[in-house]
């Protein structure tokens, strides 16, 4: 139960969020803050119990019948990334209250956080995959308004709806295999599925089920070729981007691979398909960045190669390999959120985010820029930080699989020093350079939150037992399906991996001091085919086909439109009627007697007359010598309420009508005689149906009548005699009184019509008071 | 005699969808109206007809002597109508208006909202 | 519009008229008649009169504003919807009970009347309102 509530009281602080910024301002922050703080404490605290394989779950029914609960289970692998989101999210909201000072918007911006810290722990810890992808899709939406918050840019519009649809089509994807995988599993609780992993293999259903996931993972996790949403996601807030598009979110692609992994891997699709993208997107990442002079668009290329990395890790599959991933995962999380909020920063003192601008920069914000320097090292993987012992791990991993690997991870190495020097270590030492604001020291909201990352990574490096023990080892356990234990070390030894670490930092560095001229060596090299490209053209298409349909389907003609639901229906109609062999010549009818039948051609002479008359009085009377045809008839057959009630309608009708005409042009004749011909034959086609229909319908009764009710107990029960009006006030009421409120709203819309003038809002009225 | 009233139902029913279909904004309320006619006609044959005898229990009768006429779709009828009448009334308003505005019943020319 | 046979008619059909409502009012619930037949009658001889006088005239004849006739009967049918909740039964449940009168003897009297009574408020004032409106438009 506390699990649920630990789950989703993200979503309660959403509602508080704004009432409390109202309140506190910039401050707000703090409070906030506590909630993750002290769902970190709660997450923490049952990391023993899944360390011991008996992890907290909760279940509720849901909806039952389609087999789908409302549950949630606190394993390893969930926990580690519930305990990043909510242990980030705290820091985060600290952060946000000093970047974003001031901005009137806040409140939204921390309910929307809240929202999406919410979604991204249901994530983590949901154990049905249905509740799963429903917090799937939250997280994408929380990450579309957040990337938009600055909604007055067009940029911030057109990233964050080039994310969420992205996404999105990702993720409808994915709930199509997570269907598939539930009707092949049996069930869609994860538990359940994760035993079932040989069964899932050898299923039919296997193939598209893994390929519509893995769509929806790639697309979540930026891998190629999806993965220029990312970069472009950077419009939103620094902490948005720190927290969401490099800590969290982007992740729970590879959470997902990861936590289906025990149900899915082990097959050649599942080893060449992830591990191939995410090599792929490890490389493509790392090479994008190189050329990049943003901050944040360089930090975002490398967070897009450290997802293809770990992408490559899980698709691997090893014990060695998962065991990278988690680590990864981990240290990946505190330097690169870390250097994020460094960027943040940085921006946020000078004014810029241009690294060609920033330099020498560490007398003036001396805090920041430790943070940044740590947080980078750990990312260049130096020792004795958290991020050397995952490089270790990673090249450990890589050199199992061959050299050919080895040189692949090696090369994403590489990216990696180079963006860590860029980011973390060029703008505070060498030259003083001019920027757009001087520089001082950031708030200690500002450079709080990259501290204690950044203390993290250092704190881990050094002293790993605990980390591997509490933390890592569960999660590796759930994601490999059988318990295990890692140990992790700062100190391997003199090996190959160490090896290879200490030339890629040397190589790294090289590299970084010629970043000038790798820059603008690459920046000739433009790509002019890229996947977003492609995703512009799709877009564009869709709009342009949208747009026509529209101008086709919905072109402002009124008479098109009619002409369309009257050709339709009554096409459709007939179709049927003679498909079906439906139509019957009526039996047993009441014979016609002469006044009748003459009445019945009055009528028909009225309409006609109506129809052809030049004269808009002639075509009144006729359509009115038409009207009260028709009460005769009502009069004739046993309705001497109806005849009433129409006639004096009608009489109203025609007074309407020629006080409107006052005001209305004459008739004119505005259309072609070709047109009107066409129209001649479309009204005599929908009348021909219209009198089969009826002529089919007369004599067939389907249920029996509710009339004898209302004859039986008009007298005893509503005391009255007339039954159409017992029916009217009293048996059938409510639709009288619905009725009279609706001639009340047309009586108000009409005056307002009339009397009102829209431009001076004036009332009119001729009435004396 | 509903033979004859289903050749009445399709005439109307014609009548209508011809002036619906006409470009002038006032011919097609005379379509409307035309409409209604028909629709509730349509409703008064879904029962079987029954000539003279409404549906009223005579003064010292305590219940309907058959036969009579069917009370419900009278009912349902009679909401119609008054119904249709505040249609009728609401659309010649927004015609008046309309035409004061655009200058024009001419519906052709009244599809674009901007200026 | 100054026909004087529209102007004699105006005049002197109004009487006969209102009062030919009332009567179609009343029995209304036990012969042909009722709020809305009886509405619309009684709507008519203020639509002729506001043609030949003039829709201000009209309004000075009614004296009322239809708009209160409109607010007044919708508030006559849900008053009498509330009446039948008021003892416990479903909202528009017809109350009925009796009237006695001296030497006529009792008169059953009941929510649906009420009911009636605003249904033939709410004609009289949504037509009223309607065509007054078109004849004083500018």
């Amino acid at each position: 139960m506390i699990l649920a509530i630990a789950v989703l009281s993200g979503f309660g602080l959403a509602f508080l969020a704004p009432f409390l910024t109202r309140r506190l301002g910039n401050t707000a922050g703090l409070i906030l803050a506590l909630l993750p703080a002290a769902l970190t404490i709660y997450f923490a605290s049952l990391l023993p119990d899944a360390a011991g394989n008996e992890p907290a779950t909760f279940s509720f029914p849901w909806a039952v019948e389609m087999g789908i609960l409302f549950s949630f289970r606190a394993d390893g692998l969930g926990l580690l990334f519930a305990l990043l989101i909510s242990g980030v999210g705290a820091l985060i909201f600290i952060y946000a209250g000093g970047y974003l000072k001031g901005n009137s918007n806040l409140g939204r911006f921390y309910a929307w956080l809240s929202v999406f810290m919410g979604a991204m722990i249901g994530v983590a810890l949901a154990d049905n995959i249905l509740v799963l992808f429903v917090f799937w899709e939250l997280t994408s939406i929380s990450s579309y308004m957040l990337i938009g918050f600055e909604h007055e840019r067009e940029s911030a519009r057109f990233s964050a709806l080039q994310a969420f649809l992205v996404t999105g089509l990702g993720g409808l994807a994915m709930l199509a295999g997570l269907l598939l995988l539930g009707i092949s599993g049996g069930s869609y609780e994860l538990s359940v599925l994760l035993q079932k992993g040989d069964a899932l293999r050898a299923d039919a259903l296997y193939i598209p089920a893994v390929a519509l996931i893995l769509l929806g993972a790639f697309t979540k996790s930026a891998q190629f070729p999806f993965h220029f949403w990312l970069p472009n996601a950077m419009e939103a807030p620094t902490p948005v981007s720190a927290y969401l598009h490099s800590a969290t979110m982007v992740k729970a692609g590879v959470y997902l691979l990861a936590r289906l992994g025990p149900a899915l891997n082990g097959t050649d699709l599942w080893f060449y398909t992830v591990g191939g993208v995410g090599a792929a997107t490890m490389l493509v990442g790392g090479y994008l960045a190189l050329t990049q002079t943003d901050l944040k668009r360089l930090l975002a290329y490398s967070t897009v190669s450290a997802l293809g990395m770990l992408t490559m890790l899980i698709g691997l599959g090893s014990k060695h390999a998962l065991e990278a991933a988690v680590v990864l995962l981990l240290a990946h999380g505190l330097y690169k959120g870390a250097l994020f909020l460094v960027a943040g920063a940085l921006d946020h003192e000078t004014g810029t985010r241009d690294v060609t601008q920033l330099g020498g920069l560490f007398s003036k914000m001396k805090l920041t820029a430790i943070a940044g320097g740590i947080a980078s090292l750990s990312m260049a993987g130096l020792p004795p930080l958290f991020g050397f012992i995952s490089k270790e791990l990673t090249y450990e991993t890589a050199l199992e699989y061959g050299s050919w690997l080895t040189g692949v991870v090696v090369l994403a190495g590489l990216f990696f020093v180079f963006v860590a020097g860029a980011v973390g270590v060029a703008p505070f030492w060498g030259k003083p350079k001019q920027t757009p604001k001087s520089a001082h020291e950031a708030p200690f909201s500002m450079w709080f939150a990259p501290m204690t990352l950044a203390g993290l990574s250092l704190l881990i490096g050094i002293f790993p037992v605990p980390v591997s023990g509490f933390l890592v080892s569960p999660a590796v356990s759930a994601a490999i399906g059988e318990a295990t234990t890692v140990k992790l070390k700062l100190w391997h030894g003199v090996n190959t991996a160490f090896i290879l670490s200490m030339s890629t930092l040397l190589i790294g560095a090289g590299l970084f001091a010629v970043r000038d001229s790798i820059r603008r060596g690459l920046s000739k090299l433009t790509w002019r085919w890229g996947p977003s490209f492609f995703y512009e053209r799709s877009l564009d298409g869709l709009n342009t086909l949208a747009r026509g349909q529209t101008r086709f389907l919905q072109n402002g003609y009124l008479r098109f439109y009619l002409f369309t639901v009257v050709f339709a229906g009554t096409g459709l109609a007939g179709f049927t009627l003679f498909a079906r062999d439906g139509f019957h010549w009526p039996e047993k009818v009441l014979d016609i007697r002469f006044y009748e039948a003459m009445l019945a051609v009055l009528i028909l002479c009225g309409a006609f007359f109506a129809t052809i008359s030049r004269s808009r009085l002639g075509a009144v009377a006729s359509l009115g010598v038409a009207g009260y045809g028709v009460s005769l008839i009502y009069l004739l057959f046993g309705a001497p309420d109806l005849a009433m009630t129409q006639f004096l309608i009608e009489s109203l009708t025609v007074i309407l009508f020629v006080l409107a005409f006052y005001h209305l042009p004459q008739f004119t004749q505005l259309s072609s005689r070709r047109t009107r011909l066409r129209d001649i034959f479309i009204a005599l086609l929908a009348g021909g149906v219209m009198t089969t229909l009826v002529l089919s319908a007369v004599g067939i009764q389907l249920h029996d009548s509710i009339s004898p009710y209302f004859a039986q107990n008009a007298l005893p029960l509503a005391h009255g005699r007339n039954i159409v009006n017992v029916i009217l006030v009293d048996f059938r009421g409510i639709d009288t009184l619905g009725e009279i409120t609706v001639l009340s709203i047309a009586a108000v819309g009409v005056y307002a019509l009339l009397k009102l003038n829209p431009h001076t809002g004036k009332d009119k009225e001729g009435e004396g008071e | 005699m509903e033979i004859v009233l289903a050749f009445v139902i399709g005439g109307l029913f014609a009548a209508s969808v011809y002036m619906l279909l006409r470009r002038s904004l006032v011919k097609l309320l005379i379509g409307l109206a035309l409409l209604s006619h028909s629709a509730n006609l349509l409703i008064f044959t879904s029962v079987k007809l029954t000539r003279g005898s409404p549906p009223v229990i005579g003064m010292n009768a305590t219940a309907l002597r058959e036969p009579f006429a069917d009370p419900l779709p009278q009912a349902l009828i009679l909401t119609a109508i008054v119904i249709s009448f505040g249609v009728m009334a609401f659309a010649l308003a927004l015609a008046f208006r309309a035409y004061r505005s655009v200058g024009t019943d001419d519906l052709d020319r009244m599809k674009s909202t901007d200026d | 519009m100054t026909s004087l046979i529209l102007r004699t008619t105006a005049r002197y059909l109004m009487p006969l008229l209102l009062i030919f409502s009332v009567f179609l009012f009343l029995r209304g619930h036990n012969q042909p008649g009722g709020g809305f037949a009886a509405g619309l009658v009684a709507a008519a001889p203020f639509a002729l009169y506001s043609i030949a006088f003039g829709a201000v005239k009209a309004r000075h004849v009614l004296q009322v504003r239809p708009r209160y006739l409109i607010v007044t009967g919708l508030l006559a049918s849900v008053v009498s919807g509330a009446i039948g909740m008021s003892v416990g039964k479903p909202f528009l449940t017809g109350i009925w009970g009796y009237l006695y009168l001296p030497g006529s003897g009792k008169l059953e009297i009941g929510t649906p009347i009420l009911f009636d009574l605003g249904v033939y408020l709410v004609v009289i004032g949504v037509s009223l309102s309607i065509i007054f409106a078109l004849e004083e438009a500018e």
